[in-house]
């Protein structure tokens, strides 16, 4: 698809100007806490990119990605919180948080890399809920991580001695702390899909795109399989441990409970729905599930405007209607719902041939 | 591949402007007063949730009904409840909805992991809070003075459990299970300390989670230590199966626990096996109090059972309007100051601050299961 | 000792219940390589309706012994969850046998999160607990003690899953099935209608789920909507332990994840010097996994699929 380079200025810059200017609108029309929601889409658009690597460029099935967030969070709120009295500045704490989430990436895919599919989910749905007991429970005999209570008070992140904790005026325009966690948020999403999108078509991209087609095949080609998986898992989980860091810092109180099963499964479903493998779907999925639980807790309101009263509460429908969304998207959409190109021309391809078999398979009666 | 993005951009910003026009200005009619309830909703815990939200909704109801008069103008309490699913992120996203709908008040959350966050939310824009059910000591050791809770706190609730079951029980070896929230370690760790204070020895420690239902491998190892007491800090849904399969092992010891314990749901869930177990509830009983037993009654006809914390989310309510009453207004600034000054008779007990925000003198009172109900053994005063 | 056989008991029943759960996974995953991840809130529903029924006919005063009444409440269960297992495959499944492999398993995160908030919504948000009408015998064994709940679901689960075996093993059914997993296209040249056959399986792995979920219900006494998470995860994890795809696997699986969480509960304290407690046994069994798995990739009897693009 050719497009002029001007074309494809513009259409940065029309970008670059829109992104500059939602918070304000979404902060004036619809609220504060949709600014927070906001926010936390962000980290879970780093999220979802950086557990894309391992499962859509690697195809590695993995379902304990939150361990790596919650490393993140971890390595921040105990380098920069009461717990241990270190308040080591932000751009010392984030990268070890980052590196730390790395390496425990490496930690995990090395007795995993025999491993194949279902087998591989498992143990690293293992893997996270390890991490979280370990968490939970590394209260005693020695505190380290607080435990079950969590750690509070942790460090808003600082910039330049500008702490994003508190209110900024900049050329006349307030900006909250919402705000300012939006644009660092937004900065290094940016770089987060700048790193991804430069891997996809590079070397290292086109090898993992190999091991995932057929990983004998691939090694046949020469490719170190090894080496390529242990590098998926790494870069994921500093994508993983970046986002854990920035969380702790904009909440200021971290738990164990904030890091679950269900969280790792809900960043799957991010990226499955909104089409594994490739970045805008990758992101719109992460944008998506991250506000429409959000977006139904107004069904009450829906209700009143239509029906008169409120049937049913909202909090009884929210999360029913959230599954029914999950299975409805997935049934119209089964590649998710900007799936990569490669991607859809396989399925179509395999899809036509495939019907063929089927149908001549399935109607076969006795 | 950019397009698509742009053009979801374009509408997530037009639609943001749109809704906004709509939705924003609904906190300009100044005889309707917000106030918020927060607690999960769904997920394990959300009957618990919904029990609170009840507690919050029979105290606005009843205040509505006998008409609330503030600075010579008639107002009218809009209850405004939302699901935080017991989660700190949630949690805090619920709490700025709750800030920018105009609350004036806040009524939550139930966990400590969820209140503690959301504290610093409700600081930041000065609206006070008072959690029914949130224990954890480092809520109100924050120096926020917009957090209080009626509920008492793990240390005062645990020193009294400590003693108690040394003192009164008279255990020597005794065996503690907590559940691994933030309430059930908190708990545990405040009891052990009070026990060996008082002389007892801890012969075992044993975990288990908030989801469980299976205790027969941690009570086996309890059984073999042979302690003449049984404490478990966690909720009734783990408390009932686990009196249940102390039987089934033929562990006949005392069981002793907190007041996620002390529910009819226990000894609905542990049967007959509930017989003799004692757990602890901080304030008074509630057939004791004046109006407490009107409460139970306008409660249980209305929504069912008391499922635990509903009379202190009830007394919350009262508590913050009360506060309203005295300043003569609904304004947090202006009420604030008088919230802390509470001196209030609750169906729950005296409801006084001290100046972290937690309710002073925090009397606990114990009870046990006897022919299937729980009856009061005794009210201990000055906890701390 | 008798601690030892105490523990052993503990993790032989509660073994038994992941194994007759993990089956239900296996079995759909034998033939469609599907993580059926609403098999668990099969299970919750199973033991919902077992507990409506029983309760009603308690509430009703009606005079019948306590294991007449149970049964009636499992009769109620198994058709209710055969009805929703057949339904949940037309449903969210069969559209997408050929789409990619991990749409249908969105599709069952899907339908797990529906059926949890649908049996909220009918059954509400309170535990519900099991009408104390079962015998409450209690016995001595090798000086540990077992209750007759505890013999019942023994023996259920050992005549449950040997009567599948037999039935894959023997029948003519069971040979379709195994036909199917080997391949769908070739068993429809033999005639075999691989559709009836993938909905029987659902149907049967459903029903042995509604046993589950009345019998873990009745053990624990009481049943709640959310109950069908962790029951459903342990048994997946159980299934992949043995070798998912593998019937034999499930149950071997099922039962040493029992033994290794009620053994890891109760010794952890004692192998770490009282470092580590019973707040790390689904470490331990977690830990076990993947021990296993390093060393045999495709679980303890799983065997070793090629690559399956």
């Amino acid at each position: 698809m050719p497009r002029s380079k001007r074309q494809v200025w513009l259409t940065f810059i029309a970008l670059g100007m829109m992104l500059a200017l939602l918070p304000f609108a979404v902060d004036f029309g619809l609220g504060r806490s949709w600014l927070r929601i906001m926010d936390l889409a962000l980290l879970y658009v780093m999220l979802a990119l950086g557990l894309n690597i391992v499962v859509g460029y690697a195809g590695l099935l993995d379902l304990g990605y939150i361990a790596f967030y919650a490393v993140g969070a971890y390595c921040y709120a105990l380098l920069a919180s009461p717990q241990f009295g270190l308040h080591l500045p932000f751009w010392a704490v984030l990268p070890i948080g980052a590196a730390v989430a790395g390496l425990f990436g490496v930690l995990l895919g090395a007795p995993t890399l025999r491993l194949r599919g279902d087998y591989l989910a498992i143990v690293t749905l293992g893997f996270g809920e390890i991490i979280r007991i370990f968490l939970n429970n590394l209260n005693a005999p020695v505190n380290i991580t607080n435990g079950p209570q969590g750690i509070n008070q942790i460090d808003p992140v600082s910039l330049w001695g500008v702490s994003l904790g508190k209110t900024h005026q900049l050329f006349g325009i307030t900006l909250s702390a919402p705000h300012q966690y939006y644009f660092l948020f937004l900065l290094l999403t940016l770089l987060v899909v700048f790193v991804s999108l430069r891997l996809q078509d590079s070397r290292i991209g086109r090898a993992w795109a190999a091991i995932r087609e057929d990983e004998v095949a691939a090694e046949a080609m020469g490719i170190n399989v090894r080496n390529i998986k242990l590098l998926a898992f790494a870069m994921g989980a500093t994508f993983g441990g970046l986002a854990g860091g920035l969380f702790a810092g904009f909440q200021g109180f971290i738990s164990p409970e904030s890091f679950n099963l269900m969280e790792s499964i809900m960043i799957l479903c991010m990226i499955v729905l909104g089409g594994m493998g490739n970045i805008p779907g990758v992101i719109l999925g992460a944008l998506l599930l991250t506000v429409l639980p959000e977006a139904l807790r107004y069904t009450g309101n829906l209700q009143r405007a239509w029906l008169g009263h409120v049937v049913i509460d909202p909090s009884d429908l929210r999360m029913l209607l959230f599954g029914m969304a999950l299975i409805l998207v997935m049934l119209f959409r089964p590649a998710g719902l900007l799936p990569s190109r490669q991607r859809k021309r396989e399925l179509v391809a395999k899809g036509d041939v495939a019907v063929q078999e089927q149908a001549s398979v399935y109607d076969a009666k006795r | 591949m950019l397009k698509p993005i742009v053009n979801a951009l374009l509408v997530a910003t037009m639609a943001a402007l749109v809704l906004g026009g709509c939705g924003k200005h609904d906190g300009a009619s100044s005889n309707i007063i917000k106030i918020g309830s927060v607690s999960p909703l769904t997920g394990p815990q959300a009957h618990l949730g919904k029990d609170n939200e009840n507690g919050a909704r029979l105290a606005v109801d009843e205040i509505n009904a006998a008409g609330l008069t503030l600075g010579g103008k008639k107002m009218h309490i809009d209850l405004l409840s939302e699901d935080d699913q017991a989660d700190p992120k949630t949690a805090t996203t619920v709490a700025q909805k709750l800030v920018d709908s105009g609350v004036v008040g806040v009524i939550g959350h139930l966990n400590s992991g969820s209140t503690i966050p959301a504290s610093t939310i409700y600081h930041a824009a000065g609206i006070p809070q008072i959690s029914p059910s949130a224990t954890a000591i480092a809520y109100t050791a924050q120096g926020y003075n917009t957090a209080f809770r009626v509920m008492t706190n793990d240390e005062q609730q645990g020193h009294v459990l400590g003693q108690y079951a040394v003192n009164k029980l008279g255990a020597k070896k005794i065996a503690v299970i907590d559940d691994r929230t933030a309430y059930g370690q908190g708990l545990a760790d405040e009891f052990a300390k009070a026990a060996e204070a008082a002389g007892a020895k801890i012969v075992a420690r044993e975990y288990t989670t908030d989801r469980s239902t299976d205790f027969m491998s941690i009570l086996t190892s309890i059984k073999s230590k042979s302690p003449d007491l049984v404490f478990f800090a966690g909720m009734d849904p783990q408390a009932g199966p686990m009196a249940r399969q102390m039987r089934q092992l033929g562990l006949k010891t005392q069981l002793l626990g907190g007041d996620g314990m002390q529910t009819p749901e226990f000894i609905k869930l542990a049967g007959a096996d509930a017989e003799g177990a004692i757990a602890s509830n901080p304030g008074l009983t509630l057939d004791s109090m004046p109006g407490g037993k009107a409460f139970k009654e306008k409660f249980t006809a209305r929504f069912g059972p008391i499922q635990n914390y509903a009379p202190y989310a009830y007394d919350a309510v009262y508590v913050m309007v009360e506060a309203m009453k005295r300043a003569d207004s609904s304004d947090p600034a202006k009420y604030l100051p008088e919230l802390a000054k509470t001196d209030y008779q609750g169906v729950t007990g005296k409801i006084r601050f001290d100046s972290k925000g937690d309710v002073s003198g925090g009397a606990v009172t114990l009870y046990q299961v006897k022919n299937g109900a729980w009856h009061p053994l005794e009210t201990v005063f000055n906890g701390k | 000792m008798d601690i030892f056989v105490q523990q052993l008991i503990n993790g032989l029943v509660l073994g038994s219940v992941y194994a007759l759960v993990a089956l239900g996974y296996t079995m759909v995953y034998g033939i469609l390589e599907l993580i059926n991840f609403a098999h668990g809130e099969v299970t919750m529903i199973g033991a919902m309706v077992a507990l409506s029924v029983i309760s009603a006919l308690v509430g009703s005063g009606v005079e019948l012994p306590g294991v007449v009444i149970a049964l009636l409440g499992l009769l109620a269960a198994i058709p209710a969850c055969m009805a929703l297992g057949f339904t949940i495959e037309r449903l969210a499944y069969r559209p997408l046998r050929n789409a990619p492999r991990l749409a249908p398993l969105i599709t069952a995160i899907g339908v797990s999160i529906v059926l949890q908030n649908l049996a909220m919504l009918i059954w509400g948000r309170q535990y519900i607990s099991f009408p104390p009408i079962l015998p409450q015998g209690r016995h001595q064994l090798l000086g540990a003690s077992i209750t007759d709940v505890q013999i019942v679901i023994l023996i259920t689960s050992v005549v449950l899953m040997l009567g599948l075996t037999i039935l894959v093993k023997r029948t003519r059914l069971g040979r379709a099935m195994r036909a199917t997993a080997q391949s769908p296209q070739l068993a429809g040249l033999m005639g075999v209608n691989a559709n009836t056959v993938i909905s029987l399986t659902f149907v049967m792995g459903s029903a042995l789920a509604a046993v589950a979920g009345v019998m873990v219900s009745a053990y624990y006494g009481l049943a709640h909507y959310y109950m069908g998470f962790l029951l459903g995860l342990k048994a997946f994890s159980a299934a992949v332990l043995g070798g998912i795809g593998n019937l034999a696997g499930a149950m071997l699986g099922g039962l040493l994840l029992g033994v290794i969480e009620s053994l890891g509960a109760g010794y952890i304290g004692d192998f770490t010097g009282g470092f580590l407690g019973s707040n790390y046994q689904d470490v331990f069994a977690f830990f076990v996994l993947i021990l296993v798995l390093v060393f045999r990739p495709s679980g303890l009897l799983g065997e070793r699929v090629g690559e399956r693009a």
